[in-house]
């Protein structure tokens, strides 16, 4: 028997081969071009149109009354701030946790319950959370607030943090936690000190992503912040918040107004890509080298 | 100082399959003993009920007793406790990736409460002196991770983390496996020198190996150990004629 007989003839790469190389190649580069494209196109528009009508009064005054020129959406900025803060309270613990509990101790039936109704909430219609909001908050406290809005946006950070957070936790290797059990350490103090912590920048990420999210949403703050026309710091009162006063101006028949929503909702885009960047290097400042 | 192990009549199960059968064994304190055999056989499961790891995989149960120093493992002590005495080396180098050098070392003191800044430094010093790492080490114990160091630093980083908080026994889960010849002489070398103040005991899977470092062996065969003496003797004179077998490597 002949010692080659096993080897086989591998041929040269064809042309053909090559030619379905560059190709696909090349088509991979177009579906990345086509899908930045419109982020793109939507952020220079909006530079083009809102840069305009943005100055040191728009981002420090109050709306004028209808049909006076100038004023300003000083109270929306705020008051976007003070209801994103309040959502972020309540929904990053609450998600944060929740992504705990499936990850480290949800391992059963009522865990995969849990999955299913947190991957259902995160597909309810955002206005429908906002009726929620409505109901459990401003029915209570008998009229609209920033509370009431925060609590809304809160619900719907829940799902997408406690998801990522599951998932990120269970790409930590049990080798890791085992490594502190072996060292007498708790399994509670191991899963914040070593396994969330191992996971931080996934988590980051997870809330990062919500926040981005809700930070834009009108629809559940039309009855609960409700809107405000004038300055208002108290988070029971109706508050004035980017995304409504958008709404509002740009379903309003004034030119002025136009011109005001396409500013705002470029500082809304800004404030946004900023959270997100500014935690981002925050995180990374936090972290060691090499980690 | 380290403390005498006494185990009896341990079962071992992963749900509904028996993994242990009926082990009874002493080990004594201040030596090393060796557990070798085949893939499969149970040494692992066994060394990870000595200090209750086994119990953190979902639907794993241990029936019997074990003893560590008059701690009764199985009995009226914590788990967490437990391991606070009983320190583990694991297969494959572990280090906590975040954490410094440092930190990796401290981790055990500090989670566990321990707070005295000037301790934990002598106590880190101490022990990555004490897993021969200190020379290598010293001059980044902070600004490195324990992720960025080399297979065989990192195991020795491992060890230095779980002798910082002083247990009494250690367990070593073939920790060579992963490592170069090399390391592999350091981390030996270092189990040599560890003797004189814990109790080791080590998985391994290399012979020659368990003739290096240990006083006594035991040679696990299908869940059961099939015959626990002096190494000497195993090697050289078994008195089962499966471990006679695995010894001369007609099978395993």
């Amino acid at each position: 028997m002949n010692a080659n007989s096993l080897a086989v003839q591998i041929p040269p790469i064809s042309m053909r081969r090559q030619i379905t190389d560059r190709m696909m190649t090349g088509i991979a580069l177009l579906t990345v071009v086509l899908v930045l494209l419109p982020l793109f196109a939507i952020f220079a528009y909006l530079v083009y149109r809102g840069i305009g009508s943005i100055n040191w009064a728009f981002l420090t005054q109050t709306p004028k009354p209808v049909g006076e020129p100038g004023g300003g959406m000083a109270n929306a900025i705020i008051g976007s701030v003070v209801i994103l803060g309040i959502a972020s309270l309540l929904g990053v613990p609450f998600g944060i946790g929740a992504g705990i509990y499936l990850a480290e101790y949800g391992r059963n039936r009522y865990g995969d319950l849990v999955r299913f109704v947190s991957d259902v909430l995160n597909g309810v219609p955002s206005i429908v959370i906002g009726i929620v909001a409505y109901g459990l908050v401003v029915l209570r406290q008998k009229h609209f607030s920033a509370l009431a809005g925060g609590v809304a946006l809160a619900i719907m950070m829940v799902p997408t943090i406690a998801r990522t957070t599951e998932q990120m936790l269970l790409l930590v290797p049990q080798a890791i936690r085992e490594a502190a059990y072996g060292l007498g350490v708790s399994r509670w103090r191991t899963t914040i000190s070593i396994t969330l912590r191992t996971a931080t920048s996934g988590v980051i990420t997870g809330v990062m992503l919500a926040f981005a999210r809700v930070a834009g949403e009108t629809a559940p703050l039309l009855f609960t912040a409700f809107g405000n026309q004038f300055w208002n710091l108290d988070i029971n009162q109706p508050t004035a918040a980017l995304s409504l006063q958008i709404f509002t101006y740009a379903i309003s028949p004034f030119d002025e107004w136009h011109r005001q929503a396409w500013a705002g909702a470029l500082v809304l885009i800004v404030l946004i890509v900023g959270a997100v960047a500014a935690v981002r290097i925050a995180v990374r400042h936090g972290t060691l080298a090499g980690a | 100082m380290g403390v005498g192990i006494k185990v009896e009549h341990l079962n071992a199960f992963y749900g509904k399959t028996q993994s242990l059968w009926d082990i009874n064994l002493d080990v004594l304190a201040n030596h090393a003993t060796a557990l070798i055999g085949p893939s499969g056989c149970g040494k692992s499961t066994f060394i990870r009920c000595l200090n209750r790891m086994h119990e953190t995989i979902p639907d794993a149960r241990v029936e019997g007793a074990v003893h560590i120093g008059e701690l009764s493992v199985y009995n009226g002590t914590s788990a967490t406790q437990l391991r606070r005495r009983v320190g583990m080396v694991f297969q494959k180098p572990n280090p906590f990736p975040t954490m410094s050098i440092y930190d990796n070392v401290a981790a055990g003191l500090k989670l566990n409460g321990f707070r005295n800044r000037k301790k934990i430094d002598e106590v880190v010093e101490r022990s990555l002196n004490g897993a021969a790492l200190w020379t290598e080490v010293k001059d980044s114990l902070h600004k490195k991770s324990g992720a960025s160091l080399s297979g065989g630093q990192q195991q020795r980083l491992c060890i230095a983390r779980a002798l910082a908080v002083q247990p009494e026994v250690l367990l070593m889960d073939e920790p060579c496996s992963a490592l170069d010849p090399i390391s592999t002489g350091k981390i030996e070398e270092l189990i040599f020198q560890l003797k004189e103040q814990y109790t080791i005991v080590i998985v391994t899977h290399n012979m020659q190996q368990a003739a290096r470092v240990a006083e006594f062996t035991g040679f696990f065969l299908l869940g059961k150990l099939i015959e626990f003496d002096k190494t000497e003797k195993v090697f050289t004179n078994p008195s089962d004629k499966r471990t006679e077998d695995y010894v001369t490597g007609r099978f395993g």
